[in-house]
């Protein structure tokens, strides 16, 4: 027979052909390539560097920026170092990320919901929201935001007034600040005191009712406690709050909290936005529980509300939750377009102007990179923290 | 392999005589083969011999180890330890030694696996094409000869989707004897069918026993077993327990163990 | 067999009835509709004003503008240069061949039955990019050279979009099998790859194309600025690309792969013939759909100073000479992009429909 020849070799296949061997010569190829393209890179950049004169190292991370920025929440002011120009663009992205994904979740869920409403009206309408939203680009929500809306607002001084404490103008929408007085520690305590005997109260609850079966209406009496103890507190303690309201002051107004336009602009844009993305999310979610599972739970006896609560949305988060992280995402990262209109996030401070002064684009680069990419990597170790957690154990 | 090979000639049916001339029509010989997932031993010391044109076919209880056993034959699964020669090729590492006996052992799965983006007669036709390096003319009409002898010609320009099961599977058949195989293995060719299907697959399969095709059929049909099988081999945790001519096996058996297995499933 | 003469009881469309289950079903429903109606009446009025009965149409510079409606005049003064930037307008015959051509390929797909449409589908990813490539630029067989920078407005939203997609399927392709190769040093690049890509916004990437790619080159090589930001989509999408494939990879069942292997098929064979028909076929809404967000994606460009059609309107709104027509520029930006993403989204819809319900049994 043909194939004997092989047959009669007791060694081992010639290498080439044993597949173990092709595998690690593949690797060792690929990672040579990787290294070769990387050392042609680092020894292109560091000669260009070097002609253009530019310097390299972190070095100038201690040099004095000399710029100023619009709004930060850390203090800072032009003498202090481009290292606290990171800082500042840092937590000011943070800050429109944190905001952002407050209200995109809440306006994203109350027109998912919307969306499956037995009202035709209702459903209709976040239907044209979701359609008209998510297929416009949002950098152009954001210029229309910014330059349409916000700036052909009133100057400061003919601004829009609600009752004294709250100015919408061209400058930026101004709202009372509370400033906490002496005491206000009482209510801080009240507040915890309240968060802690309602986990108590849920934990006896339950323990109550594995043994008893009888039920504690622990969400009403929960959310009385939330709400009468710091209350109380707050008028035991004498009232330890004030506000500070801000007034018209020369051309500009001074006190209180500020938004500014561009921060307005951009946080409105992205919630917008991301909120027509999250409603889809939710419906899907809800339509993903199979219609024999409401049946069921209701054929066992359970009402509405506990079909709603035990069955339905238990089983619809863990639908929703994925996708909604990489909406959260996808938010995060989208707030870079800060930088069009002049919003100082990370991206603009430090990738834009920082850069722009230094010349010193490999490290600024890598470290503005490293930074979206360590968001990333926290958000999807929660995720998959989440998803070991709920997923529905099967063989 | 340290004896030498000598030429042969292919003797398509042999006599089921007691295996004394080993060596001489043996198309597939496993020794000594174990195979683990991880730490778990599925496949424990199996050997078998198999000649020219025997039927075989192998039973035992659901996680015994059968599917995975014949699923070594073409290395859809990597044996561990001991040695599988298949057509006087052993399955090592080498790629072209796993290619050439995957050309000469077809094979026909319980849930058909048909390519689904191609028509029944490309789906034949795919492999002597690509592997044989077959001319498309010549490849298409030995698939439709195939396809006749599984009783569906006229199926041949639909796509597997728009067909029935047992239909699927008779595609399936054909698709593996396009190849000109020496060896078929069918892994739970009927367990997937509805019971009116069953018998048109079993029928084609018959035929194809009756024409010397060696066998080795991984099936709970004990009616088959009867009327086609050479030998039966009974598997139960990963081991052979018993081998025996059909009518010896449903019978006679002699371990306990296949009594059981036998009892269970002959009973209602 | 006899029909059975009975048959169900056709349900009458009666108005009333049906505000009463749709619309009024109970006091609750009764206050919302009545809001959200409410809501609609008085929006919807001073809206059509603007747009249509109050706008004006005629004219030819500013002072034209004197309704109290939208300036329209002035999109139609300045259409040219969002549609074509500054590409000069003797040669823009050749761009509107390219724009031909592109309906040419794509409108049919809409069309079921359309003769050939697979085939001007396949034109469309292969040859429509070459044609392209000697038309637009040009400076090849007697045309006219047209410098890259003075593309602009639809025209290179349309390129960046398409090239980025085209040139991101191939690569991504190979990321996807990477990423599911048995071998863990070429897996571990791939997931390397994709993941850092995926994980920074593309303004950076925009930033790092333009600022850092010359860095990266031997001297005396740079590319334009169009082609910077090229790389730089193209390298960001693809890491997209190689996602969605690998979804539709994973889900070709195991017995797929299993059957190729035992039909003798190696692994190129095996992946082109039987595995990436299938999966490519299964993924076409979700490539479809990051085709959409590439699309919107674009407009990042005019950051890095490229003019798209955002750019063009953008730097349009902030002339002098046109003053107070930021809304009206960014409502017809809106509608190209909403028509263009609204369109190919329900295409890709129908499609999943399709796929979900046909081809399996």
């Amino acid at each position: 027979m043909k194939k004997q020849t092989f047959d009669s070799k007791p060694a081992g296949p010639k290498p080439w052909y044993d597949p173990r061997v092709r595998a690690i010569f593949f690797q060792v190829v690929a990672i040579a390539l990787v290294f070769w393209g990387g050392w042609v890179l680092i020894d292109n950049t560091l000669s260009n560097m070097e002609s253009r004169g530019i310097s390299t190292g972190f070095g100038f991370l201690d040099e004095s920026a000399g710029f100023g920025i619009i709004m930060s929440l850390v203090p800072y002011d032009a003498t202090m170092s481009y290292g606290r120009t990171f800082w500042v663009g840092l937590t000011n992205t943070l800050l429109v990320s944190a905001m952002g994904v407050v209200t995109a979740t809440i306006l994203g869920f109350i027109i998912g919901v919307a969306r499956l409403s037995s009202n035709w009206l209702v459903a209709k309408v976040s239907l044209a929201y979701i359609e008209v939203i998510r297929n416009i680009p949002l950098l152009l929500q954001i210029f229309f935001w910014y330059f349409a809306v916000l700036s052909s607002l009133p100057s400061p001084r003919q601004s829009v007034d609600v009752g004294g404490a709250f100015f919408l103008n061209n400058r930026g929408l101004y709202v009372p600040e509370p400033v906490t007085q002496d005491g206000f520690g009482l209510v801080w305590g009240g507040i915890l005191a309240a968060i802690a005997a309602v986990i108590g109260i849920r934990i006896w609850a339950k323990r109550r009712q594995l043994a008893t079966g009888a039920i504690f209406p622990t969400f009403k009496v929960g959310v009385g406690i939330l709400f009468l103890v710091p209350i109380m507190s707050y008028f035991l303690a004498g009232q330890p709050l004030e506000w500070d309201l801000p007034a018209l002051k020369g051309f500009n107004f001074g006190g209180g909290i500020s938004i500014i336009p561009e921060l307005a602009a951009l946080w409105i844009a992205l919630s917008l936005y991301t909120a027509s993305f999250i409603a889809e999310i939710v419906r899907s979610g809800i339509l993903s529980v199979s219609k024999g599972q409401t049946e069921a739970s209701k054929a066992l006896g359970l009402p509405n509300g506990l079909t709603l609560r035990l069955v339905v949305i238990p089983q619809a988060m863990r639908v929703i939750i994925p996708p909604l992280t990489s909406q959260y995402l996808n938010l995060v990262k989208n707030s870079s377009l800060a930088t069009a209109i002049g919003y100082p996030d990370l991206v603009a401070v430090f990738m834009g102007t920082t850069l722009n002064q230094t010349g010193q684009a490999v490290e600024v680069v890598a470290i503005t990179m490293a930074v979206y990419l360590t968001i990333s990597l926290l958000i999807s170790l929660f995720m998959n923290i989440y998803n070991r957690a709920v997923a529905i154990k099967e063989r | 392999m340290g004896k030498p090979m000598t030429e042969q000639t292919q003797t398509p049916e042999t006599q089921s005589s007691p295996s004394t001339d080993v060596g001489k029509s043996d198309i597939i010989r496993v020794e000594g083969m174990h195979k683990w997932y991880g730490d778990f031993h599925v496949l424990k010391d199996l050997n078998l011999t198999v000649r020219h044109g025997e039927r075989i076919v192998i039973c035992g209880p659901s996680g015994s180890g059968k599917s995975t056993f014949i699923r070594c034959i073409n290395r859809l699964e990597e044996h561990q330890q001991g040695k599988i020669i298949v057509d006087d090729v052993e399955l090592t590492d080498d790629v072209r030694q796993i290619d050439s006996v995957r050309r000469e052992v077809g094979m026909v799965f319980q849930h058909f696996n048909l390519f689904p983006h191609l028509t029944v007669l490309e789906n034949c036709c795919l492999s002597p094409i690509w592997v044989r390096k077959t001319p498309r003319k010549e490849a298409e009409a030995t698939a439709m000869e195939y396809l006749e002898r599984v009783k569906i010609p006229d199926q041949a320009n639909k796509f597997p989707g728009q067909l029935s099961g047992g239909q699927q599977q008779r595609v399936a058949i054909a698709r593996a004897l396009c190849m000109k195989p020496k060896i078929m293995l069918f892994d739970e060719p009927t367990s997937a069918l509805d019971p009116e299907m069953i018998k048109e697959v079993l029928d084609v399969m018959i035929e194809l026993a009756g024409s010397g095709m060696t066998m080795l059929c991984v099936t709970h049909e004990m009616g088959f077993a009867k009327t086609v099988a050479d030998r039966v081999i009974f598997m139960d945790g990963g081991e052979i327990v018993e081998e025996a001519p059909p009518h010896d096996f449903f019978t006679n058996p002699q371990e306990p163990r296949t009594q059981k297995f036998l009892k269970q499933i002959l009973q209602h | 067999m006899a029909e059975s003469t009975m048959k169900a009881p056709k349900k009458r469309i009666d108005p009333v009835r049906w505000a009463r289950e749709n619309l009024f079903s109970s006091w609750h429903n009764t206050i919302l509709t009545l809001l959200v109606g409410y809501l609609i009446v008085t929006s919807v009025g001073p809206l059509l004003n603007w747009v249509l009965l109050d706008a004006n149409f005629q004219g030819s510079d500013p002072s034209d503008c004197t309704g109290a409606g939208a300036c329209w005049l002035f999109i139609n003064q300045r259409l040219n240069f969002f549609i074509y930037g500054f590409y000069p307008e003797e040669f823009q015959w050749r761009v509107d061949i390219m724009f031909g051509l592109l309906a040419l390929s794509f409108a049919p797909q809409f069309i079921e039955r359309f003769p050939g449409r697979k085939w001007l589908g396949l034109f469309g990813l292969t040859g429509l990019p070459i044609v392209g490539y000697f038309l637009i630029p040009g400076g090849l067989f007697g045309l006219e050279e047209v410098q890259s920078s003075k593309w602009g407005g639809l025209m290179l939203t349309l390129i960046l979009a398409y090239i980025g997609i085209i040139a991101s399927l191939p690569i991504g392709t190979l990321l996807a099998l990477g990423r599911r190769s048995e071998m863990p040093i070429i897996r571990g690049l791939c997931v390397v790859f994709i993941e850092v890509w995926r994980a920074v916004p593309l303004i950076t990437v925009l930033f790092m194309a333009s600022v850092m790619l010359p860095l990266f080159l031997p001297e005396g090589m740079n590319f334009e600025k169009l082609a910077r930001a090229l790389i730089g989509i193209t390298l960001w999408q693809s890491a997209y690309m190689a996602e969605v494939i690998r979804g539709g990879l994973q889900a070709i069942p195991r017995g797929q792969y299993e059957a190729a292997s035992a039909l003798g098929l190696g692994y190129w064979k095996k992946m082109g013939l039987i595995i990436l028909p299938q999966a490519l076929k299964l993924v076409i809404p979700g490539i479809v759909n990051t085709f959409i967000s590439l699309f919107k994606d674009t407009t990042l460009v005019l950051i890095i100073g490229l003019f798209d059609i955002l750019g063009t309107v953008q730097s349009t709104v902030t002339d002098p000479a046109w003053q107070n027509v930021a809304v009206e520029g960014y409502v017809f930006v809106a509608f190209c992009f909403w028509v263009f993403c609204f369109g190919i989204s329900r295409y890709s819809q129908n499609l999943e429909r399709k796929l979900d319900t046909g081809h399996r049994t």
